[in-house]
């Protein structure tokens, strides 16, 4: 790890008016020390917003839910209101990584945590994602990576917190100093690595996520989150998928499926949606949206079984969502 | 199995003491006890009972160290402060195959707080060159990624790690394999340029030195007994499978590491080891210090599992660098360096053919295996086919083949894992053809009388009962199974250890062993022998261990711990015993073989006088210590009970439309002599099976192919069992008395489950999918695989 300055803040104001010289900012810290400590980012000054109280907390409007960057997963998912009304963001949440990183780590940088993929994450390779141009996955070792929506770079999105606001259709605050507040949707938070592979996010240098929006659900809706890993305790998802299902009795009006480890960046799956919506919900209508969550899929050489773990995702989340079926004992507990 | 000549057989023999004939009881309580006649040494003291007779060894008893484990209190190696103590960091090799040119340390030594560098000049570990002309150069040859090159110390850690970035190295590249099957083709880049051989260590590990090498090919290794062509025409039916295991580390929770402090006229040296003994043997040897000026101490172990003996690199750069510094030198590998270069348990490649009876008997058993230990060997897997059951003929050939990759070393119970994989998968898949149960045809093939037992105790077991006869029985995605699985393991003893016990006038008792306690709980089962000798409760006991200015220890590897020192503790405290009732008996006015030590008194056998609390006898010493030193006497038959082992069985559900296999419950029933602490054996046990699950379903070393290197070194993405990956665990302990020693204990590490729970874990799958999975770790895409392939070879 390199030397750096660090800048300890309190207010929104005072970690603006820091955001220069290349600064980072640090929040639980979770996943951006291990990038220090591995030798892949070396900033040259931190500014630590863990203490900005102002960021912190969940509120729970006419409109929806506004959250603080700095809520911790472990209090999303333990929270009442979210727990009755939003299940699949307390599913995303309260299935990250372990209960000890869930007390630590903060849901924007959950959502603002760097791509998994072992080539980017060693300083050992000098990749596409660090300002090279060259990718090391596609001939090499690739069991985890994408099987869709990739040409560049094909790591897989690694927010589960991601997963469940792009269901829920939430947007995010960003703040600077100069220019004020805008809002970006989830799925524009992200940049896709074809357009610009070394910037993950839209949020420029003097930007600070300051609060997580998230439009209150249509009456009938039902939602859930389910993550399939190699080992249930502490693994990232090989498949996963949001489910949110509108329903109107029996009736699927609208469905929102959602995926995480299928591509570089969280996507929403129209072809499962469409096979869900104006249908009732059935294992036989759940199975065929899986079936076609990965149309159009293109493996690589290591992770063709994907294709039959999404569907099996997407089909038991539906049915869990729908309650026609209880949380997975395959997926993460 | 070890094949190589141990530590004891390398040593001249000690003369016999004069004997006595004694009997002991032998087998298993409630099934098989009995008593057997032995010739032990006169000198021994009295025949314990079994376990029930006794009153603190045979019982539970909590940890000797746990309140210190558990608080923070321990001091491992990484805990040690010295005074100006400096920080030393690796700089290591970033290819996987390369001459080096030149090593220019000048920036790193200008470095502020930089205090000493060091360039390493031999590389411990990897095979050595028959002919070490070979290697021209100045500088060892880079034959895997993460080789250590040199080392900086400095005042901080940061300093040391950020000189160590400024270590200038020239590389000459050469061309590198680390793909097993391509290492094997004859185009292949040579790991070395000529056959190459690695020693094995005291726990296993390293390979034979006698046989051919080709290209990267070293071996075959062959073992015959009689004629598996013949063996195999006198067949009526014949099974075969392929097999794969991968590599797996290590991956203690404490990392290799050491502090060395280099003073005039003594070396010391706390190191995370296995064997203090072993730490200084190897750095008196490399630089050339007398036995008596090199002290090791190792106070409290996170871990080895075979890859911690000798100094290794960490230890003899850090000497080096206390020495060249004058100031005591910190070397802890992080986990990267821990996953690359200290050890690692081989990969395998088996093909077993076995020919069998109607009637079960086998015939003839076929194995040609080839594994990789990296740059290293020791990738033998015949142990279980070799020495589990009984055959008419047996034919292997074990190949190590090299790549650029960090050496093996021995890791629990070597090869055994990776062997018994295939072996109880083929002898379940021999039971189907068979048309009989995979436990009746073990009843057949298998006289180990102890193991007759413990399939008894597993057929009688509500888990057993609950198997379904017919494979993949159940309806709909999520399939359960039961399988069984058996293992083996070896009475290696070790004679070259001692105790000494004391007694002080203030009624305190201590015992020393320069042992280390790896984590196995030896600290606990020395204090329960002396309570048992002394009739005072074992917390009343000083255990002193971890140092070699107390009489030397076993090096703990091969399970030969708790079999090879207790006895010998035993006897000191017998004779410290004897001692100390003779030295107060006229002070009491009776005869010394009137008084009895129990329930924390001395008593008078005859009733002269009412019971004195021990403490109080013991001011009547006429000194103020009395010691008695006993070095461990050999099995009293060692013709006899030369193997042990146990029967594993795992309940499994498998997902079909995920490829996941959970394991929902293990049970496991093991014998290992006498259990000394069966708490303490029962955690062992568990220990060994949760790494076995964790080998099967998820571990695995991944390099890629075009550039050589680790891309998991991590616990991250190298994945580990846990804990919702840990089933629920009954242990069944098998006391089996087998009359051998003044304690008659065995050892368990070793065969903890974790040979065998691989296999009931595949025997499980079969039994759960009518699908063979013959290829580890099991993960979802190796299992859809097997599953849509419908079972055919792997």
């Amino acid at each position: 790890m390199n030397r750096f300055a660090l800048a300890d803040c309190t207010t929104i104001d005072a970690a603006l008016s820091q955001l220069k010289d290349g600064a980072v900012v640090k929040a639980g810290g979770v996943d951006l020390l291990d990038r220090m400590k591995d030798g892949i980012e070396e900033p040259q000054r931190l500014v630590n917003i863990r203490n900005v109280a102002e960021l912190r907390g969940i509120r729970e409007t006419l409109q929806g839910l506004t959250v603080g960057p700095l809520t911790t997963l472990a209090e999303i998912s333990e929270h009442p209101g979210i727990r009755a009304h939003y299940q699949i963001l307390s599913d995303a949440c309260g299935h990250a990584a372990t209960p000890h990183i869930r007390n630590m780590a903060t849901v924007g940088g959950n959502l603002l945590q760097r791509v998994q993929c072992w080539y980017y994450r060693s300083a050992n390779f000098q990749c596409l994602r660090k300002g090279k141009d060259f990718c090391f996955a596609f001939e090499g070792l690739n069991q985890y990576h994408a099987i869709m929506e990739y040409t560049g770079c094909p790591s897989v999105a690694p927010s589960s917190a991601a997963v469940a606001l792009l269901g829920l259709g939430a947007s995010v605050e960003l703040t600077s100093a100069k220019r004020g507040k805008r809002t970006v949707g989830i799925r524009e938070l992200y940049v896709v690595p074809d357009a610009n592979p070394t910037k993950f996010t839209v949020i420029e240098p003097d930007e600070l996520l300051t609060a997580i929006v998230i439009p209150r659900p249509a009456p009938g809706t039902r939602s859930a989150y389910q993550k399939y890993g190699e080992k249930e305790s502490f693994d990232w998802a090989i498949a996963d998928a949001g489910v949110v299902l509108e329903m109107d009795g029996p009736i699927c009006r609208r469905a929102v499926i959602t995926m995480g480890a299928a591509s570089p960046v969280v996507r929403r799956s129209p072809q499962a949606e469409a096979a869900l919506a104006g249908k009732p919900v059935t294992e036989e209508t759940a199975r065929a949206a899986g079936r076609v969550s990965v149309e159009g899929a293109q493996p690589l050489s290591m992770n063709a079984y994907k294709l039959d773990l999404f569907p099996v995702a997407v089909y038991r989340t539906v049915l869990l969502a729908a309650g026609l079926r209880g949380r997975d004992p395959s997926a993460a507990g | 199995m070890s094949n190589r000549p141990t530590e004891d057989a390398l040593l001249p023999q000690a003369a016999m003491p004069a004997n006595s004939t004694v009997k002991m009881p032998v087998g298993v309580p409630g099934y098989t006890l009995h008593e057997e006649t032995r010739q032990a040494p006169a000198s021994e003291p009295p025949v314990w009972p079994i376990n029930k007779d006794l009153q603190y060894v045979g019982h539970s008893a909590h940890r000797y160290d746990g309140p210190d484990k558990a608080s923070g209190r321990a001091r491992y190696t990484s805990d040690v402060q010295l005074p100006g103590m400096l920080y030393a960091k690796f700089v290591n090799a970033a290819l996987p195959h390369a001459k080096v040119i030149s090593v220019d340390t000048s920036a790193a030594e200008k470095y502020p707080g930089v205090r000493g560098v060091y360039v390493v000049e031999h590389v411990l570990g990897p095979a050595e060159l028959r002919n070490p002309a070979l290697d021209r150069g100045r500088y060892p040859v880079v034959r895997f990624a993460g080789q250590p090159i040199a080392a900086i110390a400095a005042t901080t850690p940061a300093a040391a790690q950020e000189a160590a970035t400024l270590v200038r190295i020239q590389y000459e590249k050469l061309p590198f394999v680390v793909d097993l099957d391509k290492a094997r083709e004859s185009n292949a880049p040579p790991v070395f340029p000529g056959p190459a051989d690695e020693e094995g260590s005291a726990g296993g590990g390293g390979g034979p030195s006698d046989v051919h090498q080709t290209g990267n090919v070293h071996g075959p290794s062959v073992h015959r007994v009689r004629d598996t062509e013949q063996g195999f025409k006198e067949a009526d039916v014949i099974v075969e499978g392929h097999y794969i295991t991968q590599v797996q580390t290590h991956s203690a929770l404490e990392t290799h590491g050491v502090v060395a402090d280099w003073k005039p006229g003594m070396l010391t040296v706390w190191a995370s080891t296995q064997g203090t003994a072993s730490v200084r043997e190897e750095l008196a040897g490399y630089f050339d210090l007398p036995m008596s000026q090199v002290r090791v101490i190792t106070e409290f172990m996170g871990g080895g599992f075979g890859a911690k003996f000798g100094a290794g690199n960490p230890g003899v750069v850090a000497a080096a660098l206390s020495k060249k510094t004058g100031a005591p030198v910190r070397l802890m590998l992080d986990r990267q360096e821990e996953h690359l270069s200290v050890g690692n348990r081989p990969s395998s490649d088996q093909t077993l053919r076995i020919g069998a009876k109607k009637d079960g008997t086998l015939t003839a058993i076929h194995l040609v295996s080839y594994g990789t230990a990296g740059c290293g060997t020791g990738a033998g897997c015949a142990g279980p086919a070799t020495n589990l059951y009984q055959y008419a003929s047996l034919h292997t050939e074990e190949n190590d083949v090299f790549i650029n990759a960090g050496p093996a070393s021995a890791m629990r119970a070597p090869g055994h894992p990776q062997g018994a994989f295939a072996l109880e998968q083929t002898i379940d898949d021999l039971a189907v053809k068979l048309n009989v149960e995979p436990i009746d045809l073990r009843d057949k093939i298998d006289n180990h009388p102890v193991r007759r037992v413990e399939r008894q105790i597993v057929r009688e077991s509500a888990l057993w009962k609950s198997r379904s006869p017919v494979p993949g029985a159940d309806q709909g995605p999520v399939k359960r199974g039961v399988g069984l699985a058996q293992s083996v393991w070896y009475r290696f003893v070790r004679t070259n250890c001692a105790a000494e016990v004391r007694v002080h006038r203030d009624g305190s008792l201590e015992v020393l062993s320069a042992v280390q306690d790896i984590g196995s709980g030896i600290k606990t089962v020395l204090a329960q022998i002396l309570a048992e000798q002394f009739g005072v409760p074992p917390s009343q006991i000083a255990v002193k261990v971890g140092d070699t200015n107390y009489p030397v220890g076993p090096d703990s590897g091969g399970s030969v711990t708790t079999l090879s020192l207790t006895p010998a503790v035993r006897d000191a405290a017998w004779q410290a015993a004897q001692k100390f009732l003779a030295d107060i008996a006229p002070a009491l006015g009776v005869s010394p073989s009137d008084l009895v030590l129990v329930d924390g008194e001395v008593r008078s056998g005859s009733g002269k006088f009412q019971p004195i609390s021990f403490r109080r006898a013991a001011a009547k010493m006429t000194a103020s210590q009395i010691t008695a030193q006993a070095r461990r006497v050999p099995d009293y038959d060692p013709s006899k009970y030369l193997t042990y082992g146990g029967v594993d069985v795992a309940e499994v559900e498998v997902d079909t439309e995920l490829g996941r296999v959970h394991v929902r419950r293990v049970l496991s029933v093991h014998d290992c002599g006498r259990p000394m602490n069966p708490e303490q054996t029962i955690s062992q046990i568990n220990g060994g099976i949760i790494q076995g699950i964790s080998f099967t379903l998820f571990e695995d070393r991944l390099l890629d192919p075009k550039y050589g290197l680790m891309v998991n070194p991590d616990l991250d993405l190298y994945k580990i069992a846990g804990a919702r990956e840990i089933p629920q665990i009954d242990v069944r302990l098998v006391e089996a008395y087998i009359g051998q020693s003044s304690t008659d204990a065995s050892g368990i590490g070793e065969a903890a489950g974790v040979v065998s729970i691989g296999a009931a874990i595949g025997n499980a799958v079969y039994n759960a999918t009518g699908v063979r999975v013959r290829r580890t770790p099991m993960t979802p895409a190796v299992v859809l695989a097997a599953l849509r392939q419908g079972g055919t070879q792997a």
